[in-house]
């Protein structure tokens, strides 16, 4: 029928020819671009192309394709899949492709169904714009036309889209605008007139342009002892953190979207749990953070493919994440971007894979996998920016490795282009030890680099004491191999006292809640709390080389105590040095006893 | 259009059929294929193309001969009658009346795949319920709109647990509750338990039921869970009620999706189940939950067997990476005599951190149960070693650990199969157990909360 008559060389109109879920095959695409997106069916379902075959294109829906028929059309949007960037973002909640949740809720009701189109941004929204260019000036991508003080934690500034340049003829007045509004007019080199709207657009598979990339140096203070104090993490690096079910990722990531110190932070929740998402959209208005005392929803963004949403949308998330977190950058911010889980991305590629019969490698994952992980993770990192002011992306990737084996594809490839691993421990968490990050198998490359930072900002002795606790750690594992074997009576008490202080180690330092007011911990309160640790061991290591036994230096309440410690307020350094004062006054009094026995002998 | 009848199949691959030549079809699509004595059994559209379109036929495809083969595209997905009409009904595993009442008049059809719930219609679970089970209310706490599967194994007491739940649930409490059992592939026996026990306790009148039994086409078993879930859906969302959803038997779920995806020639993934494994159990798990403004709710317990009780098998593997935690059963504890036998340590109820302590159940709950799971913990290390050294010389510390794990065994977890207790009483019990360990290993429970809850005399 009308397959047969549309047969005009520049009619772009496709015609499906295949339906196999979410990938489709269509014919009569030559003049499509590839990567382009299009339009499927009547229900115009959101597409990509991502194969070109002649006259035939495959192409990835983002949608359901339940009720889609042979022979409906397929129309192109001259566009590869792209986002919209500009005031507004922020305290936002996107579907995988952009798609604003509370629109949708309220045009479509408690369920998304497919085929349905709103604008990313709010196009009639005012927002009080504040002019910063002038007529006059030469505009660059990236120079700041004007500001928007979007949420009174981020003033967002308002950017000339990278690659162009010219001198800018027009500037909106300061005052209110809506988002559909432009906000400047440049003219290039060749006199033609350039607008810049307030709301722009970039394609997510491209990575925004930068001028310069930077090293680390000062590192994401995430609050999280066991992060902050053994495997920090730099603003613009990259961590993964695998873990089998129930080991703590999603609690751990939420842990970092709250209390990370970037001025922004993107949380994507990719193939996960609706839950999760709403559990963010309660808590993040209410809690502050613990800098500004402002909600944490002003600097916050929300994308979410849960993982009954549609998986080629899935595939998409991580891109629409980055790229929003990018353009941020530009605006010379820290950015921190929590991708949840990347593991879900990595099934979501192996998926689409598979309905394209692409020969499969590891596992069935397509053999690309390592270069598209290469790619996203290496989005990160702290840079100068077009206009000349430093910025960063850190990125921190959950992995979920099908039973918690960190051999398998994902897990070991993600490892290639990290740079701070937090392994999850299964039974540290069985124990509900949390954060349950290994110290055994985690690392960090940065702690070198930011370790400058915390000898300036916390203590001079950051780093020794770093040293120190690794070492006692280290020992530690050595120590509890043999007394799985033997039991802890029959070691010499020095072994005693390394197990000991790892016990206190673990318990009073590494373990912490992520409710109450132990949530957040400042670097300054974990130091202190190790601090008085180490001297207990130094000097409880000199009682036990003159031949004092173990029991009486560690059975004493102001010993219990090290543990309680982090009950504490961060503050309460009264607190502390009490602690501190009671221990050492029970050490004496032993050393004293000592001291008097072998004398009345 | 969509009603034409086509006559004949190219081929037949159980259990797809190929249909050549065919228009106007759309993905997804119920189809009714009838054989040559002109017997009726569903099908549903699994790919389309240009050239043919494949079946997938419900019920499989013996006797079917390609020649006489008639099917005919109807047009619409597969779809469940919805009314009030069904509580108290059994249905079999495509929606029909398998208890000889004849059909459920009125109501409205609806696609049992269901939509994706918008995130931000969600209202984040926080209501307690109480399950009178100690270590369920106590360590895994269960919330209203919560998934949370058993993970168990064959010969263990799940059935019995999810029946204990069931009735005692204080979800159960007032009028607005109602249960909605999927059994796929189950045994007659087990569903023969489940009924029974149900109407010995009084819901009859609020239990629908839909049953696909092991020796009912494999195929069904995919339509199973997704009927159960819409009428739980339609339960819940438009007429209100607290819906208790039980699926048992996960494993035969997946059983049949591998089986099917393997007949259509997919590449596998992990042990031979489809790459989407993942996707599709979502997409029965996570229709569970609370919406904002509705008075109803969704909460799922879904039960699996692990096979060979490996609980890194692909099956609980991946249920437990989208549920919201659960709760293993161990066949240690079964033997030692133990019911209900919850493996505590490997167990989990992600959404209790925000359904305990003050304002909820009680201030201490938080701490009092991770210093149990803590202490637990460490009582199998100590039995490790006491198997290695011998239980005489084990110090001080390490033996009050291993009395501290049997009362704990004994008394806490130990209850009777129709014990209720009051969530009061399981956390006093647990700080009177806790209370034999020297006050050091207490590390979880503040200073104030051991200065409160324990006398000093005691230790």
């Amino acid at each position: 029928m009308e397959a047969k008559t549309n047969f005009a060389p520049n009619n772009k109109e496709g015609i499906v020819t295949l339906v196999n879920g979410p990938v489709i095959k269509a014919s009569n695409m030559r003049n499509f671009a590839m990567r382009e997106v299009v339009k499927v069916g009547p229900k115009k379902l959101m597409g990509e192309i991502i194969r070109m075959d002649g006259d035939d294109a495959t192409i990835q829906v983002y949608e359901d394709t339940d009720g889609l028929k042979i022979f409906e059309t397929v129309t192109g949007t001259g566009e590869a899949l792209s986002i919209e960037v500009g005031p507004g973002l922020i305290g936002s909640f996107f579907d995988g492709i952009g798609r604003p949740l509370d629109s949708l809720l309220e045009s479509e009701g408690m369920y998304i169904s497919p085929g349905t189109s709103v604008n990313m941004l709010n196009r009639d929204k005012a927002w009080e714009v504040t002019p910063v260019a002038k007529p006059g000036d030469l505009a660059t991508g990236g120079t700041v036309i004007a500001t928007v003080q979007e949420t009174p934690l981020l003033l967002h500034r308002i950017m000339a889209p990278p690659e162009m340049e010219g001198e800018i003829t027009w500037v909106a007045p300061g005052g209110f605008h809506k988002g559909s509004e432009i906000v400047a007019k440049i003219k290039d080199a060749f006199g033609r007139e350039i607008t810049i709207p307030m709301i722009q657009r970039w394609p997510v598979r491209t990575p925004r342009p930068y001028r310069e990339r930077l090293l680390p140096t000062e590192p994401l203070v995430t609050g999280q002892r066991v992060i902050d104090g053994l495997f920090p993490i730099a603003k613009g690096g990259t961590a993964c953190i695998p873990g089998g079910f129930g080991t703590g990722k999603t609690v751990t990531q939420h842990q970092l979207a709250k209390w990370g110190d970037a001025q922004v932070v993107i949380y994507i929740g990719c193939g996960e749990r609706g839950n999760e998402m709403t559990d963010v959209l309660e808590q993040f208005p209410v809690l502050e953070d613990p800098r500004s005392g402002r909600p944490l929803m002003e600097r916050t963004i929300l994308i979410a493919n849960t993982s009954n949403m549609p998986v080629a949308a899935r595939e998409a998330s991580i891109y629409t994440g980055i790229t929003i977190a990018e353009y941020f950058r530009d605006m010379g911010y820290d950015v921190a971007i929590m991708a949840d889980s990347t593991s879900r991305w990595a099934e979501a590629l192996r998926e689409l894979s598979g309905r394209l019969e692409e020969i499969p490698a590891e596992e069935g994952f397509p053999a690309y996998l390592p270069s598209r992980l290469a790619e996203f993770y290496e989005r990160a990192g702290r840079v100068v920016t077009l206009n000349g002011e430093n910025g960063s992306v850190s990125v921190i990737g959950a992995v979920s490795p099908p039973g918690g084996d960190f051999t398998e594809p994902v897990t070991r490839h993600t490892k290639r282009f990290i740079r701070c691993f937090w392994g999850l421990d299964k039974n540290l968490a069985n124990a509900r030890h949390y954060p349950a990050i290994s110290w055994i198998d985690s690392y960090s490359e940065y702690a070198e680099e930011v370790n400058g930072w915390f000898c300036s900002n916390v203590d001079s002795r950051w780093g020794s004491t770093r040293e120190k606790v690794r070492q006692i750690l280290a020992e530690d594992n050595k120590v509890q191999q043999v007394i799985k074997l033997v039991g802890e009576d029959v070691l010499p008490d020095d072994q005693r006292l390394i197990a000991f202080t790892a016990f206190l180690i673990k318990n009073g330092y590494l373990q912490q809640n992520s409710f109450g007011s132990d949530s957040y911990s400042p670097p300054s309160k974990g130091f202190m709390i190790l601090d008085v640790i180490i001297d207990f061991y130094e000097k409880a290591l000199n009682l036990v080389r003159k031949g004092i036994p173990i029991s009486l230096i560690k059975e004493d309440e102001s010993v219990d105590a090290i543990t309680h410690m982090r009950e504490l307020a961060a503050d309460d350094t009264e607190g502390f040095a009490l602690v501190r004062k009671r221990i050492n006054a029970h050490l004496e009094r032993v050393a004293a006893e000592r001291t008097r026995k072998l004398g009345g002998e | 259009m969509a009603n034409t009848e086509y006559i004949g199949v190219k081929d037949i691959v159980d259990p797809f059929v190929l249909v050549e030549n065919v228009n106007g079809v759309g993905y997804g699509e119920l189809v009714h294929v009838r054989d040559s004595k002109g017997k009726l059994r569903f099908g549903q559209v699994k790919m389309l193309s240009e050239k043919a379109t494949l079946v997938q036929v419900f019920t499989g495809t013996e006797d079917l001969v390609p020649s006489t083969t008639k099917i005919r595209f109807l047009g619409r997905p597969l779809e469940v009658k919805l009314s009030k009409n069904m509580l108290g009904r059994t249905f079999n595993g495509l929606g029909e009346p398998r208890d000889g009442c004849g059909e459920t008049y009125g109501g409205k059809r609806v696609n049992i795949n269901g939509l994706p719930l918008n995130p931000m219609a969600r209202q984040y679970p926080k209501d307690f319920i109480s399950t009178g089970i100690s270590a369920i209310d106590t360590l895994t706490t269960l919330i209203r709109g919560q998934k949370l599967p058993i993970f168990s194994g064959n010969g263990l007491p799940h059935n019995q647990l999810a029946i204990q739940i069931a009735t005692q649930a204080k979800i159960m409490g007032s009028d607005d509750f109602a249960v909605v059992f999927a059994g796929i592939g189950i045994k007659h026996d087990d569903a023969a338990f489940f009924t029974q026990e149900l109407s010995r306790k009084g819901h009859s009148n609020n239990i629908v039921t839909f049953l696909n039994l092991a020796d009912d086409p494999v195929i069904e078993r995919i339509a199973t869970p997704r009927m159960a879930l819409s009428t739980a859906e339609y339960l819940a969302y438009e007429l209100g009620l607290h819906v208790l959803v039980i699926i048992t038997d996960m494993t035969s779920y997946c059983e049949a999706l591998r089986e099917i995806g393997v007949a259509a020639g997919e590449v596998p993934s992990r042990k031979g189940y489809p790459a989407y494994l993942y996707s599709d159990l979502a997409s029965l798990y996570e229709r569970a939950g609370v919406v904002r403004g509705v008075s109803g709710s969704v909460t799922q317990i879904p039960i699996l067997t692990m096979p060979n009780d490996d609980i890194t098998h692909p099956i609980p593997d991946l249920t437990g990476f989208i549920t919201e935690g659960q709760i293993v059963l161990s066949r240690e504890l079964d033997s030692k005599n133990i019911y209900p036998p919850i493996d505590i340590l490997t167990s989990l109820s992600r959404l209790m951190k925000d359904g305990i302590g003050k304002g909820y159940t009680r201030e201490d709950h938080p701490s009092v149960s991770s210093q149990l799971f803590a202490s637990y913990s460490k009582v199998q290390d100590v039995r490790s070693l006491a198997s290695v050294v011998g239980e005489d010389e084990l110090s001080k510390n390490d033996k009050m650990s291993l009395e501290f794990g049997r009362l704990f065994e004994e008394k806490f977890l130990k209850q009777g199969k129709e014990e209720e207790r009051e969530i009061g009483y399981s956390l006093d019990m647990a700080w009177e157990i806790l209370s034999t360990l020297p006050r050091s290993e207490l590390t979880r429970v503040s200073l104030d909360d051991i200065r409160e809850h324990i006398k000093t005399s005691g230790n």
